[in-house]
């Protein structure tokens, strides 16, 4: 037994406990206070947790959190149908492919005001198109039932674009032998993709579903830019809450902020452990 | 602060100040380091806190002022921060109830003997705005009025005048939405917007005593009185006296709307007029008036919110900061910090001059004359936090979906009982 595999894992282990273990243990205590952040704290046990079962923005901003994570794996076929459709040696393709690619590059913020524009109920391009066609013109982010919708495609544009890029590379790698061979066989059009293609592809899909998961949960900046939680509390998820509850200008209660965070925790922790289960199930397979 | 030509103004100050030997003898003893964080970060009151930073670091030779200027909404959540942690000695802040937080954690610094020794001269009127518990927790610098602001042109092509009574206001209203506009411009996204026209619809409706008395939780939102003054505020909506849409415009964003003819009026703080006039407006064609009045007899209540300087409870250097207070507060200063090429607004202090504008003229008048019932702040400083917050956020919705007014007003009153009991 050495220590210096233990001295070089040190530094990695210090940082990720003093800023990601410790703090998350931290929100589980504060949880169970009422504090304003400023003054003394209050033992309340687990009274903000009762609070959060009748509280209606709550309940609002859990359902908007599981309308990102469902809506956003629409990302993924997009992402594929486009690498497919991309896939091909004709001229120029490299151009065509970084244009696709292109609204990863943008930050979050650019995407959001772009869209916001697009969504203006008068000068925006949407409702030009509409007006075009003589249909009436629509506020997307100015109404409660649509402006979630309206964010997620925001949010679907850059991520498309990711998954994109990840089935690129995944179709570099498809064996052209087992094209070759499934093709003798007759397989074609849906049948190649469905039983030959997408099996293949396995990793690339993997990678796109965490990234996505992740992306899903990471909403909070096109909501700040692009409807502030608005209108009325109706766009806001999860993670925004928190915010507003505990860190904004108004927010000023540490334990309610830190209980929803647990919960927003807990969601994660079923996506975190299924990742981590299948990559274990992996490695043990290619161990063999 | 400290610059090259810092030595010789000192001298001149030094020597200007042998004049009056016992205001030098009261000075003298200031040393050390003067630390201000201020929230003035927009171009024309970061002028204006460097002008008096560097004034005050001249004025008391042995002191070195250092100022930290942060931007103004970013200083709304990291005052708490700043206040806990190595806290300077003069802050930013606002008055009323926004102070509270702070204030019931101790982290302001109490100077109502201050008050009481009679250090702020002049500042008789604004006192209650910076009283808590009974106590003092800072002085105030600046303040503004609120009020409709108007297409002055308009209002004459289509015959109009200033209204008076509410029932006039109705049929000013009637005549604009006829010609196709909208009476009022206003941007809700970040709501705050909304609770300005509560504010005066309340005020109007029940009286400035009900309406702080709601801001203090004593009345249920359920209350009769308060859905008078949703009901009034409803047969504007119905006429479609609104700027349609305005949930996704910020105040900023709804001022284009006036500019162009598109709302005539917009009721909002006089932090609005430089906007209208940089936006190509000449004075003819904006005018103010003040919200007219509803309930008979009412006595009028204005919002005219104030910011203010806050010396925090863990200041190094207190005298110094004490003298900081003394020195924005004097009525000399008063005038020239709030003047038209300053800050633009209305000095605190009642021996100070209002700067020779139109409506810098009008509100102060009618802040001084006609607000016998009282001056508020607004509502997201006279509720508490999280009420404000719920508040303006049902007043949003009710300005889209009147029909919801029952469900708001009974969450709101559920949430009034949880937050004040």
């Amino acid at each position: 037994m050495t220590v210096t595999p233990l001295l070089f894992l040190l530094p990695g282990v210090l940082f990720f406990a003093v800023y990601v273990v410790i703090p998350i243990f931290q929100s589980f205590q504060i949880s169970l206070y009422d504090w304003d952040g400023l003054g003394e704290a209050t033992y309340v046990g687990l009274e903000n947790y009762s609070e959060l079962v009748g509280d209606r923005a709550f309940e609002i901003s859990l359902w908007n959190n599981v309308k990102w994570l469902v809506l956003y794996l629409l990302a993924i076929p997009a992402g594929l149908f486009i690498a497919l459709f991309l896939n091909q040696t004709v001229a120029g393709i490299r151009l065509y492919k970084s244009l696709f690619f292109f609204p990863f590059v943008l930050s979050q913020v650019v995407v959001g005001l772009v869209f916001s524009w697009f969504y203006l109920p008068r000068e925006g391009l949407l409702n030009a198109v509409l007006g075009f066609f003589g249909a009436g013109s629509i506020n997307v982010l100015g109404d409660p039932t649509l402006a979630t919708y309206g964010i997620i495609a925001a949010g679907l544009w850059p991520q498309t674009a990711y998954c994109m890029i990840l089935y690129l590379t995944g179709l570099n790698a498809v064996d052209p032998e087992q094209i070759e061979a499934a093709r003798l066989d007759g397989a074609k059009g849906r049948h190649m993709l469905w039983y030959v293609v997408i099996p293949q592809l396995r990793p690339a899909t993997f990678i796109a579903f965490v990234v996505t998961i992740i992306g899903a949960l990471r909403s909070f900046d096109l909501i700040s830019i692009m409807t502030n939680g608005g209108p009325f509390g109706s766009t806001r998820v999860l993670s925004f809450y928190m915010f507003e509850q505990a860190l904004s200008e108004y927010g000023f209660r540490m334990g309610y902020g830190s209980a929803i965070a647990v919960v927003l925790f807990m969601i994660m922790l079923v996506f975190i452990g299924y990742f981590l289960w299948s990559m274990w199930n992996e490695e043990r397979q290619s161990g063999h | 602060m400290r610059s090259i030509i810092k030595t010789p103004l000192a001298a001149l100050a030094a020597t200007t100040m042998l004049a009056g030997t016992a205001f030098a003898d009261g000075h003298a003893a200031l040393s050390g380091t003067l630390r201000i964080m201020s929230d003035m970060g927009n171009p024309a009151p970061r002028a204006v806190i460097e002008s008096l930073a560097a004034e005050f670091d001249e004025m008391h030779p042995d002191l070195t002022v250092e100022l930290d200027i942060v931007d103004r909404e970013a200083w709304k959540t990291q005052i708490r921060n700043a206040l806990s942690a190595s806290p300077p000695d003069v802050v930013n802040w606002y008055a009323a109830n926004r102070m509270g937080p702070y204030v019931d954690a101790g982290l302001f610094m109490d100077i109502s003997d201050m008050w009481e020794a009679g250090d702020f001269e002049g500042l008789g009127a604004v006192q209650g705005a910076m009283t808590l518990n009974d106590r003092q927790w800072g002085v105030p610098y600046t303040y503004y009025q609120w009020g409709i602001y108007y297409r002055e042109d308009i209002f004459n092509e289509l015959g109009l005048s200033e209204p008076a009574t509410w029932e006039e206001e109705v049929a000013n209203c009637q005549v604009i939405v006829d010609s196709g506009r909208a009476c009022y411009s206003i941007g809700t996204r970040f709501l705050w917007t909304a609770g300005g026209w509560f504010d005066y619809l309340n005020m109007r409706t029940n009286g400035f005593d009900f309406h702080m008395a709601l801001a203090r939780g004593e009345v249920e939102w359920t209350d009769d009185r308060v859905r008078q003054t949703f009901a009034n505020w409803r047969e504007l909506i119905d006429m479609g006296a609104f700027l349609a849409d305005h949930q996704n415009y910020s105040w900023q964003e709804a001022l284009p709307f006036v500019v162009n003819g598109e709302a005539t009026a917009y009721l909002i703080g006089n932090f609005a007029v430089p906007h209208l006039r940089e936006a190509g407006l000449t004075d003819d064609q904006i005018d103010f008036y003040q919200f007219p009045a509803i309930t008979e007899g009412m006595a009028m209540g204005e919002d005219a919110p104030t910011d203010t300087f806050h010396i925090p409870s863990g200041a190094e250097n207190v005298p110094a900061a004490q003298e900081f207070l003394r020195f924005v507060t004097s009525a000399e200063v008063q005038t020239r910090i709030n003047g038209p090429d300053a800050l633009g607004q209305l000095p605190i202090n009642a021996m100070s001059e209002v700067a020779d504008d139109e409506f810098l003229q009008q509100g102060f008048d009618m802040l001084a004359n006609n607000a016998t019932g009282g001056i508020a702040q607004f509502f997201d400083r006279d509720f508490p936090a999280e009420m404000a917050a719920l508040g303006m956020e049902g007043l949003q919705e009710f300005m889209v979906f009147p029909d919801n007014l029952d469900d708001i007003l009974n969450r709101l009153e559920q949430s009034r009982q949880r937050i004040y009991e």
